[in-house]
């Protein structure tokens, strides 16, 4: 019953879906071809230029494409998990007139969730596709790089979500993305490896949900992963998303069962 | 033409009895000292009800009442603070999905999907209840028709008028085919002509054998569609009855209303104590008098020396029943 719940769920953001999908495409294409065009091709040459022997000898753009390709999961996760969330319940209501059929606070959340992890598969085998293009896939496991940009995606989403549900003004979604997600594009192993941060400054990175998916990314598209290695990102990332669906079922409930 | 009426109940009027084939109990709603309240403050303050199938039950209360409070609790959308309740014999907070599916909700503040056209309105909320595709499409034909929409169906939501979007939300709240349609103020903020529309489609549903319950602040309305309700002030109820049996029981045949120049109003109150009636009101802006024969009471204010700058007799209505049983109006 609770994954027929969901799945209904899923279907009505679907239907929603259809009606802007095509915009988002484009706007999934555009942006890894935006970014590796001018960091992984642009700046990389400078970089190339200089050697990387500290990105181990890789080409810059094959450093960079796969911790963009984990930090465009962060970026769609944590645009999917704001406004539509609050505009879910403040705005169009679309929860409040859910609530009164059979699905549950926590069916809503979930429906949510399997939504966003779709957009995110989408998301991901553009870039990857975009990558291919560029040249900047290194190995064959680069396949398994778009579950783990998924699931770095809703390491993102869900306790956003859960939060977001909870929030009452907009405004505190621009503390999000200034405070949260930029900073943490900017310092979690994207454009460099977090071994150039200052020691003190390294924990910070390994805790945040990016560094594991960057590194996982990375060593798959590189075909560097160790299984060991692979299954403790894999490991934290999912539990920050269960704790948080944990989180999130309450919170919806609270906010909607009133 | 009622005849031509499409009965948006033709398929439960083939089903006898319950869908399991054991006659459903009559009671389909039953609450016994029940109570909600907000970090304190209680909303609903311990009331009693049963409601029972087929019937049009109202609560009839101001803003602020517990009306509103009580039906969230009825649409397992609200836990009850205290007491007892049951749906459909049903515990709502255990079994809330199960009582959803067989209730239908129009809430007091739309929740349409502007976004989206009039018909996949009803798609969308269908498939929320489970239903198949060619069920929601069937339906949603009819009950389009029922209210109708049916020239607006591919049409977006946002530019319809408030009694449009209104009598859509009820097409809506029909989908799954409720055994009981939930109506938390029907027509607030909707002009008289779109609130008689409202009206007549709910009318009808009350024909066709809908089970009603419904909220309102309007007297009118509750007078038109309840066939039993309760008077509800400050979480409690204040009394319980037929619209006919309240005016009965709580207030006179006839009421003379009578308006007198501000500088005079209190004086004249004063001297109407002693006029013969059975109870005097005095409002801010007009003077109540509860009577069996206006007219006389008319006469016997003449005769006490008044000159009243409008006088009106005009019968009893569940306006009066509130002011006795509370002191106060209903609207402000």
């Amino acid at each position: 019953m609770t994954w027929s719940f969901t799945v209904r769920e899923f279907r009505y953001w679907l239907t929603n879906y259809r009606r802007t999908w095509r915009g988002s495409i484009y706007s999934s294409v555009l942006s890894p071809l935006l970014y590796l065009g001018a960091m992984g091709v642009g700046l990389g040459t400078l970089v190339d230029a200089h050697g990387t022997a500290s990105l181990g000898g890789l080409s810059y753009l094959a450093f960079l494409a796969p911790g963009l390709l984990a930090a465009a999961a962060m970026q769609a996760a944590v645009e999917e998990s704001t406004y539509p969330v609050l505009g879910s319940v403040k705005w169009r209501r679309t929860y409040l007139a859910a609530a009164a059929s059979p699905l549950r606070p926590a069916d809503l959340f979930h429906g949510h969730l399997l939504f966003t992890a779709m957009r995110l598969a989408m998301n991901s085998a553009i870039f990857l596709a975009v990558m291919a293009a560029f040249g900047a896939i290194e190995s064959p496991w680069a396949i398994a790089a778009l579950p783990a940009a998924v699931l770095t995606g809703l390491a993102f989403a869900a306790p956003i979500e859960a939060w977001a549900i909870t929030v009452t003004k907009d405004t505190s979604f621009a503390l999000v993305f200034r405070f949260g997600m930029i900073p943490l594009f900017l310092f979690s192993g994207t454009f460099f490896p977090i071994t150039q941060l200052p020691a003190w400054l390294r924990p910070l990175a390994y805790i945040t949900p990016l560094w594991h998916g960057v590194a996982l990314c990375r060593s798959l598209t590189l075909g560097t992963a160790s299984l060991g290695g692979s299954l403790a990102h894999v490991a934290y990332l999912a539990a920050v998303a269960a704790v948080s669906i944990a989180a999130g079922n309450r919170s919806y409930r609270r906010r909607l069962y009133v | 033409m009622p005849s031509a009426e499409p009965d948006i109940r033709s398929e439960l009027a083939d089903r006898p009895g319950s869908v399991t084939g054991v006659p459903a109990p009559d009671v389909l709603i039953h609450a016994r000292g029940l109570e909600k309240s907000f970090g304190g403050a209680a909303a609903v303050a311990g009331i009693d009800f049963d409601l029972r199938r087929g019937e049009a039950f109202g609560f009839l209360g101001p803003n602020g009442a517990g009306k509103s409070s009580t039906m969230r609790m009825i649409g397992c959308v609200s836990p009850p603070s205290g007491g007892e309740l049951t749906i459909l014999g049903l515990d709502p907070v255990a079994d809330g999905p199960a009582i959803r599916a067989r209730l239908g909700v129009v809430p007091q503040e739309d929740t349409l999907d502007v976004e989206l056209t009039v018909r996949e309105n009803l798609i969308i909320y269908g498939r929320y209840f489970g239903l198949p595709r060619d069920v929601i499409a069937e339906r949603a034909a009819r009950l389009l028709e029922f209210v109708q929409l049916a020239d607006r169906a591919a049409d977006q939501v946002e530019p319809l008028s408030g009694g449009m979007k209104r009598r859509l939300t009820i097409a809506r709240s029909l989908i799954n085919e409720p055994e009981i349609l939930l109506l938390d103020e029907p027509t607030t903020g909707l002009d008289p002509q779109a609130r008689h529309a409202v009206w007549d489609r709910l009318y009808r549903l009350k024909q066709q054998g809908v089970t009603l319950v419904l909220t309102t602040h309007y007297m009118d309305e509750a007078e038109q569609l309840c066939d039993r309700l309760v008077v509800m002030d400050r979480g409690k109820i204040a009394a319980e009855g037929s619209p006919r049996d309240l005016i009965g029981r709580y207030s006179t045949p006839e009421v003379l209303e009578l308006r007198f120049d501000p500088a005079e109003h209190d004086q004249a109150a004063g001297k109407l104590a002693d006029a013969p009636a059975e109870r005097v009101e005095v409002l801010a802006d007009r003077v109540l008098l509860y009577t069996a024969d206006g007219d006389a009471a008319l006469a016997a204010a003449r005769g006490l020396g008044l000159e009243p700058l409008t006088s009106l007799v005009r019968r009893s209505t569940l306006e009066d029943v509130f002011l006795r049983l509370t002191g106060r109006q209903l609207e402000d």
